[in-house]
């Protein structure tokens, strides 16, 4: 089963506004490997190879904090999404 | 203002530990949860040691909802192609409360529950955004447009702790100090867990893996029985991770893990029915956040109470024990009418006696230990390797055992001066 098809197995109440903010400058100036792009356990960083710019699926974030501290850049600013929204664990 | 007696940031097992013991003393406590219920956003192994927490805990475990108790225990090295697994259980562990395997969703929302009949308000879908300070003394929280004013603020709001943060308590959180966890929670019916662990009803097995499950870097698998779920799952070292070459894909080591033979059979015909992830503290006494400030105490993951001792993993009863001291730090802070860190000091002198820190501390020197490829790469592959060849008969006659068994093990190098200075200096770990 791919990532993508576990993380619809997820409940999520997805925000309007990302609770992942990436600074492009710093990511594109600073940072070379790049590790976001697969450490994430839900795989959703890619590079937008169009512009050079990283994008994140904030909706299937599995708000395990990974991606904030492996960015040693510190290119990605996350916080908690707002009370009630984002992953909802029905096990834990 | 009016102030209430003490507001917990997170309703995990800290918090809610701590809200119980407050609320058995009539303090006026609320606990804030940003998940729809309190274990929502949590994420476990994982099973909960009891016995160190048993003196303390009085009745507030009366009733909770475990999954089974542990009594097989499980160690697996992984080589690349083979293995070699231990497989331990004893009556100790059936007579005795022991140790049990939990999912949080079910019960930190169970413990909340049974806080809301003791009066506790226990407010969820609310993300506390910040602290409220009078000048150097943190005197309450606000999330959203609320603001609640109370004498002590518990940050009991998980590894990622933005609250310890805020308040200036916690260290730069660097990759070497933390590992990712990720877990998928598999549905079998009870009758095949009991089977396929070879366990009785209500009982259940704990399954660790090292080796090839992390490609030799800082980490392991994990298996813990439930009902009827097995929790299955990976942790790595984040700064194993980023300094791997070529790179992999986390999630992709949890799709391998998954298809080793050894795991295959386990799970055959299981379906999923959760993926989650979490980071989790594996720095153990050197990663420890101040404990306390003016108004403010931090527990559980948020202060980095987890202990990796590679055979065992440890951090729900640190957080449960953590949330217990509080609440009687905070009690104590009350009858001194002085909530500076001056008086909260006693909640650190306090864990000091207790397992939490003893343990934290006695351990201190293994995560430096563990950290080198002799634990995740050499000995996984050496003996599965040795046993391999002890147990393959082919066309040329054998020879001596002994000799045998000497010159594999010279050959495999577990022999040499480096894995001998090894096992001394184990020692002293």
């Amino acid at each position: 089963m791919r990532v993508d098809e576990k993380l619809t197995i997820d409940a999520f109440k997805t925000d309007i506004e990302s609770h992942i903010k990436i600074n492009h400058d710093i990511c594109r100036d600073k940072c070379k490997i790049k590790y976001c792009l697969f450490i994430c356990p839900g795989h959703l960083y890619t590079l937008n190879e169009e512009n050079n710019e990283v994008v994140v699926e904030f909706a299937g974030c599995l708000e395990c904090g990974t991606c904030k501290i492996a960015c040693i850049e510190g290119a990605i600013e996350w916080i908690y999404p707002r009370g009630e929204y984002g992953v909802q664990y029905r096990y834990g | 203002m009016d102030k209430i007696d003490a507001v917990i940031v997170g309703g995990g097992l800290s918090g809610l530990s701590c809200a119980y013991k407050l609320a058995e003393k009539d303090m006026q406590v609320i606990v804030v949860e940003r998940g729809d219920f309190p274990g929502s956003k949590n994420v476990t192994g994982g099973r909960l040691y009891l016995e160190p927490i048993k003196s303390i805990v009085g009745d507030m475990l009366d009733g909770a909802p475990f999954e089974r108790k542990v009594v097989r225990e499980r160690w697996s090295l992984l080589g690349d192609d083979n293995s070699i697994s231990i497989d331990f259980t004893g009556e100790k562990f059936k007579q005795t409360n022991h140790s049990y395997t939990i999912l949080r969703a079910y019960f930190d929302r169970w413990l909340s529950e049974k806080l809301i009949e003791k009066g506790v308000y226990v407010i969820p879908k609310y993300r506390v955004d910040d602290l409220l300070w009078e000048g150097d003394t943190i005197v309450g929280v606000r999330a959203g447009e609320e603001e609640i004013y109370a004498n002590v603020v518990i940050a009991s709001d998980g590894v990622l702790s933005f609250m310890a943060e805020k308040a200036g308590l916690k260290q730069k959180m660097k990759p070497k100090n933390y590992a990712v966890g990720i877990k998928e929670v598999i549905e079998l019916s009870e009758e095949k867990i009991n089977d396929r662990f070879n366990v009785d009803v209500n009982e259940g097995c704990a399954h660790l893996f090292i080796g090839d499950v992390t490609k030799g870097m800082f980490g392991g698998g994990f298996l813990y029985t439930n009902k009827e779920t097995v929790s299955l799952g990976i942790v790595v070292g984040i700064k194993a991770l980023t300094e791997k070459t070529p790179t992999i894909e986390t999630h992709a080591l949890m799709d391998d893990f998954k298809d080793r033979y050894e795991i295959g059979r386990l799970i055959d015909g299981g379906s999923l029915v959760e993926y989650s992830a979490h980071i989790i503290p594996e720095a153990g006494y050197n990663g420890i956040s101040k404990l306390y400030g003016n108004g403010i105490i931090v527990t559980g993951d948020a202060a980095g109470f987890a202990l990796n001792m590679g055979v065992t993993v440890r951090g729900m009863e640190f957080a449960i024990a953590s949330g217990i001291i509080a609440a009687e730090s905070v009690i104590k802070a009350k009858e001194a009418e002085d909530y500076s860190e001056k008086t909260l000091a006693c909640y650190e002198s306090k864990l000091r006696e207790t397992f939490v820190l003893k343990d934290l501390y006695t351990c201190k020197d293994i995560s430096a230990f563990l950290d080198n490829d002799s634990f995740f790469s050499f000995y996984p592959n050496s003996f599965p390797d040795l046993v391999e060849k002890i147990m393959w008969f082919g066309e040329e006659p054998k020879g001596r055992i002994g000799k045998y068994l000497w010159n594999e093990m010279k050959a495999s190098g577990l022999l040499s001066f480096k894995r001998l200075k090894e096992l001394y200096t184990f020692k002293n770990v």
